[in-house]
């Protein structure tokens, strides 16, 4: 009896060590591991698609739609954004007052980089986008920032889109406290149920991605980001991650926040790192 | 500045199949804008392309064709190298003129 | 007192300026179903885009009416993405065409475009139009001095929070 007890207190002392010791590596992967968060995000879309090609998912709503994608090809044939994307172009070769240009900022020259926007700044100990970047770039030469929404900023991105097209998101997440923590608030805030409507992100593009919302497709949030900047018809006119995630809240009847704040980056880096492996797509059109 | 015209012509033996879209915001005078006002109709009114001095194609538009129109037709007896003169005018006087070569 | 007959003159201007312009789009409409007017003339057919219905703007445009054909393919979305930019293409196979044109029934001003196409030019055109809403789209050619049309509904819905 009581070799038994002294028995079992032992192994049960054993298993207690035992999880004491892994506890906290699997409490850890349990909540933030990013790699296995963007398996999984890819696999529920691949199982709930299993007929659309996993690179065609970049194309949003065109990818949930044959009828939607015809006009797309229709429309891709002279592509709405073709002046921004012209204006983007003369506009990165065009230097600041001080002669230094866009290409002077970033690695490459800026030419095929988009893929690894947004990084996470070790030094700063934030996520940096694309289009921070780009308004760094113009400060740190003397240049007044753009706005972040539309207009010279969604032309310049939609360049440094196109010199990057087909190659796979490549987001890295640094072996950083910080960086782990950006991605696991991006990814609450995704998650999130806010405004009136009280919808998250997730709401529609997790859950319901081509199904309508009143009239319109509904794209996948796999993907979502590799196609932006984009022309949407229903803003005649181009608008840049910033200006997206500042209308999704706003037609949720949510209060959006800043262009660039913490959180839109955060969800930026979180939804471009799960899309890691699927091609840019930008500059987009969608409807 | 850069044109308000893209043009694509490419000829695939005697047939030159074109392509253009142009930058014009073809307001149709009955949306208001932030304020509350009207703003203007301003659209093409003609878009013509010519080749070798014959008109090959005339559109005339109203102010339901989209923002940034787009237009695509062929025609035959024009080989690569050939001059495709494009010119529009709009409802305000405005007007623009490029010149592509078919490829 | 100021503040609230501030707009007012403004205000004014406007209505009296689209009354005018209604009075002679009004005064104006009686010669323009006057002479037939062909869609190969050069001038820009200015009364045929002022015309509300299609009826009166095929008749301003050509002065006579178009029977449906077979030979005429009109090529449109069953719904719409987005009624600003809605894809629409018309081929044919009837022979002599000398234009082609596009109505949308139910647009403030039903001609939308229309298309002269000179000997040597491909009977077929692709654009981009604008629907107010979920409407008939006409396309109407005409070939050998008769015109010939082919109809397609489209479904035009507004756009919300998608894509």
């Amino acid at each position: 009896m009581k070799a038994r007890l002294s028995l079992l207190l032992g192994s049960l002392g054993a298993a207690l060590v035992a999880f004491a010791l892994a506890a906290p590596r699997v409490v850890a992967a349990d909540k933030v591991d990013p790699a296995a968060d963007a398996k999984a995000f890819q696999n529920f879309f691949f199982q709930k698609f299993p007929n659309v090609k996993h690179e065609d998912f970049v194309n949003g709503p065109y990818s949930m739609n044959e009828d939607m994608k015809r006009q797309w090809q229709e429309k891709e044939e002279f592509p709405p954004y073709e002046f921004a994307l012209d204006a983007g172009k003369e506009m990165f070769a065009t230097p600041f007052k001080n002669g230094k240009t866009y290409a002077d900022c970033f690695p490459n020259g800026g030419i095929g980089i988009r893929q690894n926007y947004p990084y996470f700044d070790t030094k700063e100990g934030k996520v940096v986008t694309l289009e921070l970047a780009l308004n760094r770039c113009r400060e740190a030469n003397g240049e007044a920032p753009y706005s972040y929404v539309k207009d010279e900023m969604a032309s310049l991105t939609a360049y440094m889109a196109f010199t990057s097209r087909g190659k796979p998101m490549d987001i890295k997440i640094p072996d950083d406290p910080r960086a782990l923590a950006a991605f696991e608030n991006g990814k609450r805030y995704f998650y999130t149920r806010r405004g009136q409507m009280n919808f998250s992100c997730a709401s529609c593009h997790v859950q319901s991605p081509g199904e309508r919302i009143r009239a319109e497709i509904l794209a996948p949030a796999l993907g979502i980001l590799n196609a932006m900047p984009i022309y949407r018809s229903e803003w005649s006119g181009m608008g840049t991650t910033s200006r997206r995630f500042v209308t999704c809240n706003s037609q949720t009847r949510a209060v959006p926040l800043e262009p660039q704040s913490d959180e839109y980056r955060d969800v930026e880096y979180f939804l471009s790192y799960v899309a890691n492996g699927l091609p840019i797509s930008g500059p987009g059109a969608r409807p | 500045m850069a044109s308000s015209i893209r043009v694509r012509a490419n000829a695939n033996g005697d047939i030159t199949e074109v392509q253009a879209l142009i930058q014009h915001p073809m307001d149709t005078g009955l949306v208001k804008d932030a304020k509350g006002e009207l703003i203007p109709a301003h659209f093409i009114q003609e878009l013509k392309f010519e080749c070798n001095g014959k008109d090959v194609f005339v559109a005339n538009w109203g102010t339901a064709v989209s923002k940034d129109p787009y237009v695509k037709f062929s025609f035959k007896g024009a080989k690569k190298g050939d001059d495709l003169k494009i010119s529009w005018t709009d409802n305000k006087g405005g007007s623009d003129t490029t010149t592509a070569k078919i490829s | 007192m100021t503040t609230t007959t501030g707009p007012h003159p403004t205000r004014r201007l406007i209505l009296q300026g689209a009354a005018s312009v209604a009075l002679i789009g009004l005064g104006n409409l009686p010669f323009a179903a006057g002479p037939a007017r062909a869609a190969a003339n050069d001038k820009y057919p200015e009364e045929a885009f002022k015309q509300k219905s299609e009826a009166d703007a095929i008749k301003a445009l050509y002065g006579k009416t178009a029977e449906p054909s077979d030979k005429v393919k009109l090529d449109a979305p069953e719904i719409a993405e987005n009624g600003g930019v809605v894809p629409v293409s018309v081929t044919t196979t009837l022979d002599k065409v000398t234009s082609i044109s596009f109505f949308v029934a139910e647009n403030p001003f039903a001609l939308a475009a229309s298309y002269k196409i000179p000997d040597g030019t491909i009977p077929g055109v692709a654009n981009r139009l604008k629907m107010a809403k979920t409407t008939n789209v006409v396309a109407i050619v005409e070939a050998d001095g008769k015109l010939f049309s082919a109809t397609k509904e489209v479904k035009v819905t507004v756009g919300g929070c998608g894509g």
